[in-house]
């Protein structure tokens, strides 16, 4: 971090943890200053706080997800909150219940906190101008997915001392990929050079002028690059449409120990999971310690997600 | 009734170009009987003095949703009607997605009978293109003809099959009528609610290009070469679609073309944080299409200014981008709206009026939109300066899903005549 000073730039804003394109510096900065203080509690023995006693949290997850959903329990858990976790994919929505309706049935309940990982792009905005108490956006569609953002950041940070001047490239399906339009926001918010590679047909349009430069060539894009970003190849689009077959992709796409040359020699390797091994990524070189930070990215989420909800909740 | 005179009034009237101020004597029967500065006075009729105000032909709205049948919770024909005269239309050309589809003979007799009973404006039926808006079979245009329908259309839903779309036709240039086609290729406009681009990226919404709407328009345009039948695009949105229609007019075939009140006022900034009300089809684009929407009209490359009316429940709208309901209500504010064009200096006030009735009315064959002596005195007079501003709980719209709450509008309707009734005045 630029700076360890202890800044507040959340007290005075509105409430909610929509997305990056909604934050400001200070506020990025002032929840990374926060989740490093975690960091250390989470590797020690005992992880409990009590910061967010008597507060009730609800993890609403309209899509099926391991690692955001667990964190975001065990991140309540620890800062002592009651975290209630549902899971919606088969519930309400089957009833033909509307989320509106589902956000008021249990905005009734009083939580303090509603996490929020809905399909379609918007859904936790919808829901935060319903509810009183804090929304915290957990993956919406392919719109934002923002504690991603702010773990990988930390990831980095933690890593590399700082993401100001960094070159990080983000390579995959871009156009579906809620991770990599929160990432393009908050790298280029902390001063980093974004590249994005795709093949065209994943490329989504307009993309330049969110800040980064694309690419169709793994060599070009990946020069000088310090940080290489694998994105999930969404196997349940690939049909048909948008590629010829998973071979080719791996071919021009897939990371390989050959491909990480074109980036810079002490790259480091990220991926938000979950991997597709032998289709974006080699899966020796996803599970190289040296180079890949998968592992550190799921430990430093818990502490991000800490950061957020005890920031957040008020 | 008695003969009615209007006074001191400046009369607009595209269709016989007259722009004068002077009187309009309406006669027992309610019709013109007199226009424009030499027109006489009678001592007898009763005065309504109009100074400041102006006088144009009621206006002509060619696409509005009235929810009778199915949706009488979105849209009634009495409210329609009231929505309407609050916005200088008297007449309207009424869509058949209804429940059930307005597709054969016994829809379109309940239908007129309805309207007749419970709305006091002039209504226009359209029946559907193909059974069920199906896409697949033709309707009985000849029958439904007879029974009073001026114009055929799928509404929100395009003729995919091009095989259908020249039998269609080829058999509508035999009886004369009018096939209005909603311009989108379906496999390139799968899943989207917004137009492709920058906004779409940011927002994570599946975008459609315009292509999408070109393809079909020049798919129908080289039909309409080889079967010439009274063609008429419902509406467009972008300049692309404006280049193709450009080309065929100078090639000399003839169809005519619509846009919406709201791709020439806003564009797909508008819709700013997942604003549902703003999510529409054809989708607001970018502002550069806007500005060609309106060179178009410049250039009589577009020939009408429609409402695209579509009252939608709240339920329908409150709901995330991709699942809401598509549309917005526009029909009573067509007008001001339209004037905002003007008192920006975007288009010259003929220009707008002339899209908003002789047009349109050319196009549907029916007699309406003009003044001219001995027609029907159905006729929109409103202040042309008059500051207000879009209440949605002031609209009379059942429905209250405008696109254009809160802003700022210049010019307002202040009485309707219908064959020189006054149906509406504030």
């Amino acid at each position: 971090m630029a700076t360890e000073k202890k800044v507040t730039a959340i007290k005075n804003t509105p409430k909610h943890l929509l997305g990056i394109q909604n934050l400001s510096v200070l506020e990025a900065k002032e929840i990374l200053t926060e989740a490093k203080s975690f960091i250390k509690l989470n590797r020690g023995s005992s992880k409990k706080l009590d910061v967010l006693r008597g507060k009730t949290q609800i993890n609403l997850f309209f899509e099926p997800s391991t690692r955001t959903q667990s964190s975001f329990d065990l991140a309540g858990k620890r800062l002592g909150a009651d975290v209630m976790t549902m899971n919606m994919g088969n519930s309400a929505l089957k009833k033909g219940e509307t989320l509106i309706d589902t956000a008021m049935t249990l905005n009734a309940m009083h939580p303090d906190i509603i996490v929020i990982r809905h399909q379609d792009s918007g859904a936790p905005n919808l829901l935060s101008q319903k509810v009183n108490c804090t929304v915290i956006n957990a993956g919406d569609g392919r719109r934002e997915h923002p504690t991603q953002a702010l773990l990988d950041a930390l990831t980095i940070i933690n890593r590399k001392g700082n993401i100001e001047g960094l070159k990080i490239a983000i390579c995959g399906d871009i156009l579906h990929s809620r991770v990599a339009r929160s990432n393009i926001y908050l790298m280029n918010m902390l001063g980093a050079e974004v590249n994005v590679i795709a093949p065209k047909t994943l490329m989504p349009k307009g993309i330049d002028n969110l800040g980064v430069k694309s690419f169709t060539d793994m060599k070009k894009g990946l020069d000088g690059c310090d940080i290489v970003m694998m994105l999930r190849l969404q196997n349940e689009r690939m049909q048909g449409s948008f590629l010829p077959s998973k071979r080719e992709y791996y071919e021009f796409f897939g990371l390989t120990p050959e491909k990480l040359k074109f980036a810079k020699k002490d790259a480091l390797l990220m991926h938000p999971g979950p991997m597709n091994r032998g289709v974006e990524i080699d899966t020796k070189l996803a599970d190289d310690i040296n180079v890949s930070l998968v592992k550190e990215q799921v430990e430093l989420g818990v502490a991000v997600r800490m950061a957020c909800l005890k920031l957040y909740c008020k | 009734m008695k003969e009615k005179i209007l006074t001191n009034v400046r009369i607009i009237d595209p269709s016989q170009k007259m722009d004068e101020i002077g009187n309009i004597v309406i006669d027992e029967k309610g019709k013109i009987k007199s226009i424009g500065k030499k027109s006489g006075t009678s001592k007898s009729a009763e005065k309504i003095d109009l100074k400041g105000l102006v006088a144009i032909p009621g206006l002509v709205d060619m696409k509005a949703f009235v929810g009778e049948p199915g949706f009488e919770y979105k849209e009634n024909f009495r409210t329609l009607s009231q929505a309407a005269l609050a916005g200088g239309v008297t007449s309207i050309v009424t869509m058949p997605n209804t429940k059930p589809v307005i597709d054969n003979v016994s829809m379109v007799d309940f239908i007129i009978r309805r309207g007749r009973d419970k709305a006091k404006v002039n209504l226009f039926p359209c029946a559907s293109i193909t059974r069920q808006m199906e896409g697949n079979q033709m309707t009985e245009f000849g029958l439904l003809k007879a029974r009073g329908i001026i114009g055929f259309s799928d509404v929100n839903k395009t003729i995919q099959n091009s095989e259908l779309m020249s039998r269609i036709m080829n058999y509508a240039s035999d009886i004369d009528i009018l096939i209005m086609q909603h311009a989108e290729d379906y496999e390139l406009a799968k899943n989207s609610c917004i137009n492709q681009g920058e906004v779409a990226t940011r927002l994570g919404l599946q975008g459609v290009s315009d292509i999408a709407e070109k393809i079909i328009i020049e798919r129908d345009l080289s039909l309409l070469s080889e079967f010439p039948c009274r063609y008429h695009i419902n509406q467009i949105s972008s300049k692309n679609s404006l280049n193709v229609i450009k080309k065929n007019k100078s090639n000399g075939i003839k169809f005519s073309t619509g846009v919406s009140i709201n791709n020439l006022s806003l564009n797909q900034n508008d819709i700013g944080e997942f604003r549902t009300f703003l999510k529409l089809s054809p989708p607001l684009r970018s502002e550069e299409d806007r500005l060609s929407l309106i060179e178009g009209i410049k250039n009589d490359l577009i020939n009408v200014i429609v409402s695209d009316h579509i009252p939608e429940d709240e339920e329908s709208k409150r709901l995330p981008f991709a699942q809401a309901a598509t549309g917005s209500i526009g029909i009573e504010t067509l007008l001001s709206l339209s004037l905002e064009l003007y008192h920006n200096q975007s288009l010259p006030l003929e220009k707008i009026i002339k899209c908003l009735t002789i047009n349109p009315a050319k196009i549907l064959k029916i007699d309406k939109g003009s003044l001219k002596e001995g027609s029907d005195a159905d006729i929109c007079i409103f202040d042309l300066e008059k500051p207000w501003v879009v209440k949605p709980e002031e609209l009379k719209s059942k429905s209250k899903n405008t696109a254009i709450e809160n802003r700022k509008l210049q010019g307002k309707v202040k009485m309707t005549l219908l064959q020189g009734e006054v149906v509406y005045s504030n």
